[in-house]
């Protein structure tokens, strides 16, 4: 009889366990603490008497609906579903129809941000023509249908609007109302910066309430990477597509030429925005969390470059030819470290302890730091022979701000490694670090025409 | 007396930060501990602690160790940190302003709810 009573106990729990494996949120480990606890509970409950059974029920309703302890769980461990919260906000009855209408919206404001984009053709302002333009005022096309395909999908309060709104208007304004020189540095350098900024902006759409919280903002930049590379595979199959069509085409006889540079270029790219939003959105479960996988692959690899590449110097005594464009190269470079810095924080459990892979980080970091140190000090000798033209300010200002955030990110880093401090620190070093962005691009996009003469 | 839930919440890092400041512990047995500390007036819904537990946990104020419990099956023990203590200070002291506002505010309505003291 005993024997018996504890075979369905052990079944009761193996069915409790596998409902709860099923939670996203709720991982391998967390189902074992929650087990050992319910074990314990279940025998103080025999002792006083209760049935197995009883005490299985009570044990279980204790630790409170499964329902609102996954809620729990995925608040805290956002990083776990970051995604899967985002799809529950939804009506979650229907998820077949959800999915269809999901669909019909995605390609809908994708269609609206092409027409868009072609619009001001009607206004007697064409791409190959009116080049200064849409240099100023492709993200004014874009981004606006991109807000408010987000703002469909999950609404949004006045205050996660507004700094969306003030941000589209004052940034169209000032692109607007100045008077740039045509084909200018300081009208391109706008032109490169509204975006950075506007993003930021939206962000804060994007991430809703959560905003304020570092995994609202980390979510957000889990999203931006993802819709990179799905942007980049889009580009590329789009590029095959193309070509292909042309040269069917060209093969009877039609040039379809002029119409790929006007019309299937721009409005494809303004489109796979969007298409490329609704996919990192709906399709998490098919390429899951690419951005972090190519991260783990090429952090070797570039910390292997660098390093090389500071004992070539090193051993050679050869300096960096302080060339015009070397600023911008060790901008990209700074970039391209930054963002394999925050795509392995964003996919690093904080809790775990410090490990081999954090080492490779910390020296791919300092190698980028010595190597932009050495590029800088070579500039910064020579820029008054070079002169003080918007592209290089603005490429030394990019330099100095990454530059800063790295500096800072060791800090951290090697702080963590000794167990001084905690990786949640970098997390939110990182993600308050956004802001800075923001303010950059308003400085270059509000200062910069007038201080250098709209040129 | 039910304590209620915004309250309950607002006060799970203090009281998780002081019991484990006393000893390690892992979760059951914290939450044993702090109703018999409360007297019963403290109701958790037990699940509920766990992703507090590792909240703290991610914000360095206590650490977790998987360890052997006596029945052989493995069980977590949480410890707090060197941050957790200083972080414990701070909350108490908040604590602390809090009920000295009230009493500040009320010192005879607090009489009569309590005729004995």
């Amino acid at each position: 009889m005993h024997e018996h009573t504890t075979d369905q106990l052990e079944e009761q729990i193996s069915q409790w366990r596998s409902f709860l494996q099923h939670r996203q949120a709720i991982h391998a480990t967390d189902v074992a603490e929650l087990e050992d606890h319910l074990r314990e509970q279940i025998a103080r409950l025999a002792k006083t008497g209760l049935s197995a059974d009883e005490a299985f029920l009570v044990a279980v309703k204790r630790l409170g609906k499964l329902d609102e302890l996954s809620k729990e769980f995925a608040r805290e461990h956002s990083d776990r579903l970051w995604k899967q919260l985002v799809l529950t906000s939804q009506d979650t009855d229907q998820p077949e129809r959800r999915n269809h209408t999901d669909v019909i919206a995605a390609l809908g404001f994708a269609l609206v941000a092409a027409v868009l984009v072609k619009l001001p053709s009607l206004f007697g302002l064409d791409i190959d023509h009116d080049t200064d333009f849409y240099v100023r005022n492709i993200s004014f096309f874009v981004l606006p249908v991109l807000a408010a395909y987000f703002i469909w999908k999950r609404g949004a309060s006045r205050t996660t609007l507004i700094p969306m709104a003030v941000g589209l208007a004052v940034a169209a304004a000032f692109a607007n109302i100045y008077p740039f020189v045509s084909g200018g540095s300081t009208e391109t350098l706008v032109g490169l910066h509204i975006p950075i900024g506007l993003w930021v902006a939206f962000g804060m759409i994007y991430a809703g309430t959560r905003w304020r919280e570092t995994a609202g903002r980390m979510d957000f930049i889990r999203y931006t990477g993802e819709l990179f590379i799905y942007y980049v595979l889009i580009a590329l199959g789009g590029g095959v597509l193309t070509g292909f069509m042309a040269a069917i085409f060209n093969s009877i006889g039609f040039d379809l030429e002029p119409i790929v540079g006007t019309w299937i270029i721009p409005c494809g790219a303004a489109g796979a925005v969007i298409i490329g939003s609704w996919l990192v959105e709906a399709k998490q479960s098919v390429i899951e969390n690419m951005a972090p996988v190519l991260t783990r692959l090429f952090t070797p690899l570039f910390a292997i470059v660098l390093v090389v590449f500071l004992a070539t110097i090193a051993l050679s005594g050869h300096g960096i030819d302080t060339d015009r464009d070397i600023l911008i190269a060790f901008d990209l470079l700074l970039i391209v470290v930054l963002g394999l810095l925050v795509y392995s924080i964003s996919a690093r459990t904080p809790q775990a302890r410090p490990g081999a892979f954090d080492v490779l980080q910390v020296i791919l970091l300092s190698s980028a730091l010595v190597a932009d140190a050495v590029a800088l000090w070579a500039i910064v000798s020579r820029i008054s022979e070079f002169g003080f033209s918007p592209n290089r300010v603005a490429a030394l200002g990019v330099n100095v701000i990454l530059l800063v955030n790295l500096l800072w990110s060791v800090v951290l880093y090697v702080r963590f490694l000794r167990g001084r401090a905690v990786f949640s620190q970098l997390e939110r070093w990182q993600t308050n670090y956004l802001l800075v962005y923001l303010a950059w691009s308003a400085v270059v996009v509000i200062v910069f025409p007038p201080l250098f003469g709209y040129k | 007396m039910e304590i209620n839930k915004d309250l309950i919440a607002a006060s799970s890092t203090p009281i998780l930060l002081a019991t484990l400041a006393k000893q390690e512990n892992y979760g059951y047995a914290i939450i044993k501990h702090v109703q018999e500390a409360s007297a019963q007036k403290m109701e958790w819904t037990d699940g509920m602690l766990y992703p507090v537990l590792h909240r703290l946990e991610r914000l360095g104020f206590i650490a977790g160790t998987w360890k052997a419990a006596e029945s052989g099956r493995k069980r977590k023990y949480y410890r707090i940190t060197p941050r957790g203590k200083s972080q414990l200070g701070e909350e108490l002291k908040q604590w602390q302003a809090v009920d000295a506002t009230i009493r500040g505010i009320y010192p005879a309505l607090l009489r009569s709810f309590h005729p004995a003291s």
